[in-house]
C-alpha cells in the first residue's frame, strides 16, 4: 500500500543569523558560523531544508566561576584566566564563545569596571579565532555600561551582545548598532513576550539578520516541558510565516542542568538510583540539550566537554538526510 | 478527518427518540462529531451504520494494552502533534533487551532492581525484551519463561520465527506480552498467534509503505507499529509521519501505537537516541543500556513531556512536618508546585533537624512565578499565617523564606507580627544555612 507522504506546506522560515566576521568582513575571525534559516520542524529534512547545523557555544567566564568539583578537572588550571579558558574552550571543540561578564557585577566586592571588561573582551578576541557572544553580568544598569563599552572594543567583530530584556534593552540594542552587532533578545518562557520584544528591538533599527532569541531555558526535571513547548510554539509560527517569531533560538543547556542537584549532588548526596555524579553530570547537560534540540534550538550554550562530545555525535546523526 | 455532522445523521435512525440524552438524532450526530458522545449511548443504530461510524468517530490512535495485573502498559491513544495543543496521554514505555542466550534471570534481576526516585516521584522500568538472539526455539522458550518467573513486568517477545514465538507466547499467555514481530513471511501465522491469547502484534515493516500494507492485511486489531527504520533521523521521519497520517488523515492502517528501536553501541548515546524517540511520538522506546545516569535522565524526560501542559502538578498545600518535630523547630516556607516543594523537602531532611516546612498555596507554581503573579507575596502569605494553625504548633515565630523573594520579608512582618529570616536563594543553600544559623 504506497503511503502518500504528508508534508506540510511551510511559508516561512527561520531568520538567518551570521555570527562573526573574518578579515575580509572587516574582523579577525578564522571563520563565521551561520545560525537558524531551517523552513521545517527540527529534523523533518524530507519537507524542508535545515541549512545550518545547530551550533556549539562553550560558555566562559571573567571571573572564576562557582562551578565546583565536576568542573575542576577541566577548567581548574584555567579559570583564572579568560583569555586561557577560552582558548581552551576552543581546544575543545567550540564553535562559539559565550562570555559572561560574571565580574562585573555591581554586587561584588570588587566589581569590574566597563573599561576592564572591555579589555578582557579585546584580549579574548586577540588570542583566539572563533566567533564570540558576550552577556553583561545581569544588573540592568550595569549592563548598559558594560555593553556599550564591549560593543565598541570589538567593533567589526560581529559579536553577539545580551541579555536584552522587554524592560531593558534600549542602550543595549544601541551598542548593538553603533558596532555593527548581534543582538540576544531574552524573554521569560513567555511566547508573547517573546514577540513583543522582537518586534520593540527591530523598531529600534535593528537588521533581522542581527537578532538571536533566548527564550529562557530551563534544565531537564526544572521546567524543561514550559521551555520546549514555548520553543515548538516559536518554530510553528516562525514556519507559517510570522517573522517576529522566527529568530534563531539558543538554549542554555549547560547553566540550567548544572542547577540541578542530579547533575552536581556527589554519590553521598544522591537520591535514590541515582548512581556516581560524573556520568549523571555529564547526561544531564546532554539530555537538557538533545531535548532542546527537538524543540528547535538552533545554538547551545554548553559547559561540560564530555556532554559537548556526546551532543555533536548525536547531532551527526539528527543531520543524517531522512528524504522519502 | 473525521465524519461531518451531516454524514454520521445519515447513517442514524432519525427516529428523534431521545434515549441518547439529547433531543434530536441531529444533536447526537453533532455530539458524536465533536467527541462529545459515544455510539453506544444510541440502542438504535444498525450494525452496518455501527461498523462505519466507529471506524470514522474512533479515535485516530488506538488504545493498545499490553501486561496483566498490575502491570498494564496503555498505549496510544493520542490526540495531538503536539503538547501544547492538548497534552500527550501515554508515556512512552521504556523496555530494557534481554538475549536469550545470556544468563536470562540475572539480567532480569538487574532490570527489577533498577528503580529512581526524584521530586516525589519514582520510576521503574515497564517492560523486558526478551530476544531470541540463539535462533532456537527452546532456549527462547526458556527465555521467556525464566523471565516471567522473576518479574511482572510488561514482556515483548522478540523473533521473527513463528513457530519459536508459538511455543513462548503460549507459556506467558495469561501475561499479555507484545508479540513481535509479523512481517511480510510470517504475518498469518503471527496474527494467529496474537489472536489465541489476545496480544498486541507488532508488525515490522521494510518501509512505510511495506508497513502500512501488513497492518492493513494482518486481519487483527491489537496492532503495534515499526517501520523498519533504525537510524536516527529516519525513526524521526517515519514516527512522524505515522503520527501525522493517523491524526490528520485518519489513515487507518497508521492509527496504531509505535515502538522504536535504538540501534546505538554507546551507552550514553543510545540514550540520546531514546531521547529523540520519546519525544517523537514512540510509543515504546527498547534500549539496551542498564546504566543509571542514561535511565535516570531518560525518565526525568519522559515525565516532562508527558505532564499536562495546563496544570503544574502541585502538592496539597498545608503544613509538613519533616522528622520528630517539637514546639521549638523551625519552620520554613516554600509554595506548593510539587517540584519546589520536594525540592526544597529532601534538603531540609538532609539537614537532619525536625523541621517545619509549608507548602504555600500558589496554585502549582513556582517562587519566583508565583511572586511575580503576585501570589507569593507578603499581602498572601502575611494574613495566612496571622491565622495559621503553626502558631498553635511552635512556641516561636521564625519564619524562613527563600532567598528569591528576600523583599517579601517586611510585609509579611508587618502583616502577621512573625520575625521573617531570609534563606539562601538556592535549595541546595539550606543545609549549610541550617548548620550556621540554625545550629543543625
Ligand atoms: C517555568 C516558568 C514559568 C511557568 C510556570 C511554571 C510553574 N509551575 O511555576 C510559566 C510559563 C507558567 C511562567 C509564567 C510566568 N513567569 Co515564569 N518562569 C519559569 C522559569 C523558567 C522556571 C521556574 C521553575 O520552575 N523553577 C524551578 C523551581 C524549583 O524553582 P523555585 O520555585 O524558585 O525554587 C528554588 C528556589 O527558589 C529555592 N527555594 C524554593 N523554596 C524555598 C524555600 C526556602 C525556605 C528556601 C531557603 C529556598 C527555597 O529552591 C528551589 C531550588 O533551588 C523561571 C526562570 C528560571 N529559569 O528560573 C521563570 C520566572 C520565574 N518567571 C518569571 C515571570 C516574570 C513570569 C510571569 C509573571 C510572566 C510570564 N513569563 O508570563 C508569569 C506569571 C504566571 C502567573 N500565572 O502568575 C520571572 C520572574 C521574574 C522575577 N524574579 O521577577 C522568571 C524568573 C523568569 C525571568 N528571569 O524573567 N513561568
Ligand atoms: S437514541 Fe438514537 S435514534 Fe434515538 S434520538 Fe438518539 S440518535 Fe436518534
Amino acid at each position: 500500500m504506497p503511503v502518500q507522504i504528508l508534508k506540510e506546506k511551510f511559508t516561512g522560515s527561520v531568520q538567518e543569523v551570521v555570527l562573526g566576521a573574518t578579515k575580509e568582513e572587516g574582523g579577525t575571525r578564522a571563520y563565521t558560523v551561520k545560525l537558524g534559516g531551517s523552513s521545517t520542524l527540527p529534523f523533518l529534512q524530507y519537507e524542508g531544508s535545515i541549512p545550518n547545523r545547530p551550533a556549539i557555544a562553550f560558555e566562559i567566564m571573567d571571573i572564576k566561576p562557582e562551578w565546583g568539583a565536576p568542573f575542576e578537572p577541566y577548567y581548574g588550571d584555567v579559570w583564572n584566566d579568560p583569555v586561557a579558558w577560552a582558548k581552551k574552550a576552543e581546544e575543545l571543540g567550540a564553535d562559539v564563545l559565550y562570555l559572561k561578564l560574571a565580574g562585573a557585577d555591581p554586587e561584588l566586592e570588587n566589581p569590574k569596571s566597563a573599561d576592564d571588561c572591555a579589555k578582557t573582551v579585546k584580549v579574548i578576541l586577540e588570542n583566539t579565532t572563533a566567533p564570540l557572544m558576550v552577556e553583561g553580568p545581569g544588573h540592568p544598569e550595569k549592563n548598559n555600561e558594560v555593553l556599550q563599552a564591549v560593543g565598541e572594543a570589538a567593533a567589526g567583530e560581529n559579536i553577539a551582545l545580551g541579555l536584552a530584556e522587554k524592560d531593558n534593552y534600549r542602550s543595549i540594542a544601541a551598542a548593538a548598532m553603533m558596532g555593527k552587532h548581534c543582538i540576544i533578545g531574552r524573554s521569560p518562557v513567555d511566547i508573547n513576550i517573546l514577540k513583543q520584544l522582537n518586534i520593540m528591538i527591530t523598531e529600534m533599527g535593528i537588521a533581522p539578520n542581527k537578532i538571536i532569541n533566548d527564550p529562557m531555558s530551563s534544565g531537564l526535571g526544572y521546567g524543561i516541558e514550559y521551555s520546549y513547548s514555548i520553543m515548538e510554539r516559536a518554530r510553528w509560527g516562525a514556519l507559517i510565516g510570522d517573522k517576529m517569531m522566527a529568530f534563531p533560538v539558543i538554549c542554555l543547556a549547560g547553566p540550567e542542568a548544572w542547577r540541578a542537584k542530579e547533575s552536581y549532588a556527589p554519590l553521598e548526596e544522591a537520591g535514590p538510583g541515582w548512581g556516581e555524579q560524573k556520568p549523571r553530570g555529564i547526561m544531564w547537560e546532554a539530555m537538557t540539550a538533545a531535548a532542546l534540540l527537538q524543540a528547535g534550538g538552533d545554538i547551545f550554550l554548553m559547559r561540560h566537554p564530555e556532554s559537548v562530545k556526546l551532543l555533536k555525535k548525536h547531532i551527526d546523526d539528527l543531520m543524517k538526510p531522512n528524504d522519502y | 478527518m473525521g465524519l461531518t455532522g451531516l454524514a454520521i445523521f445519515k447513517l442514524l435512525p432519525k427516529t428523534n427518540c431521545k434515549e441518547c440524552g439529547v433531543p434530536t438524532c441531529m444533536a447526537f450526530a453533532m455530539a458524536l462529531a465533536s467527541g462529545k458522545a459515544t455510539l453506544d449511548q444510541c440502542p438504535y443504530v444498525s450494525d452496518e451504520a455501527k461498523e462505519s461510524l466507529e471506524s470514522a468517530t474512533a479515535p485516530p490512535i488506538k488504545l493498545i494494552k499490553a501486561g496483566a495485573g498490575d502491570n498494564v502498559l496503555a498505549l496510544g491513544d493520542e490526540q495531538v502533534m503536539f503538547r501544547h495543543d492538548k497534552t500527550f496521554f501515554h508515556p512512552t514505555g521504556i523496555f530494557i533487551e534481554v538475549a536469550d542466550n545470556a544468563d536470562v534471570a540475572a539480567k532480569v534481576d538487574e532490570i527489577n532492581g533498577l528503580s529512581f526516585e526524584r521530586v516525589g516521584q519514582k520510576y521503574v522500568v515497564d517492560g523486558v525484551a526478551i530476544v531470541n538472539a540463539s535462533g532456537n526455539a527452546d532456549t527462547f522458550k526458556d527465555a521467556v519463561a525464566a523471565a516471567a518467573g522473576k518479574t511482572d513486568k510488561v514482556l515483548l517477545l522478540v523473533s521473527e520465527d513463528a513457530a519459536a514465538m508459538e511455543a513462548a507466547a503460549a507459556v506467558v499467555a495469561d501475561k499479555k506480552p507484545i508479540l513481535y514481530a509479523a512481517n511480510a513471511d510470517n504475518y498469518e501465522k503471527m496474527a494467529e498467534i496474537a489472536k489465541k491469547i489476545s496480544a498486541p502484534l507488532v508488525v515490522k515493516g521494510k518501509s512505510l509503505d511495506d508497513t502500512a500494507d501488513l497492518a492493513g492485511k494482518v486481519g487483527y486489531k491489537d496492532l503495534i507499529l515499526d517501520s523498519g527504520a533504525r537510524e536516527t533521523s529516519k525513526v524521526i521521519a517515519d514516527m512522524t509521519q505515522i503520527r501525522r497520517q493517523a491524526i490528520k488523515k485518519r489513515f487507518r492502517p497508521f492509527g496504531y501505537p509505535t515502538i522504536a528501536f535504538t540501534s546505538e553501541e554507546d551507552p550514553y548515546l543510545e540514550a540520546l537516541q531514546a531521547q529523540a524517540y520519546i519525544a517523537k511520538y514512540a510509543s515504546i522506546v527498547v534500549l539496551k543500556t542498564t546504566e543509571l545516569a542514561c535511565l535516570l535522565t531518560l525518565f526525568s524526560w519522559r515525565s516532562n513531556l508527558y505532564t499536562d501542559p495546563q496544570k503544574p502538578i502541585a502538592v496539597q498545600p498545608g503544613i509538613y512536618a519533616i522528622g520528630e518535630v517539637t514546639p521549638d523547630s523551625p519552620v520554613y516556607i516554600t509554595t506548593n508546585f510539587s517540584l519546589t516543594f520536594y525540592t526544597v523537602q529532601t534538603e531540609v531532611e538532609s539537614t537532619r533537624l525536625p523541621s517545619y516546612l509549608i507548602a504555600f498555596e500558589t496554585e502549582g507554581l513556582s517562587v519566583l512565578t508565583a511572586w511575580a503573579g503576585g501570589k507569593f507575596i507578603g499581602e498572601a502569605i502575611g494574613p495566612w499565617l496571622k491565622d495559621s494553625e503553626i502558631n498553635d504548633k511552635v512556641n516561636h515565630k521564625k519564619l524562613i523564606i527563600p532567598g528569591g523573594v528576600a523583599a517579601i520579608k517586611g510585609k509579611i512582618e508587618e502583616i502577621a507580627g512573625w520575625e521573617v529570616i531570609v534563606g539562601p536563594r538556592e535549595a541546595n543553600g539550606i543545609s549549610s544555612f541550617a548548620k550556621l544559623k540554625l545550629g543543625a
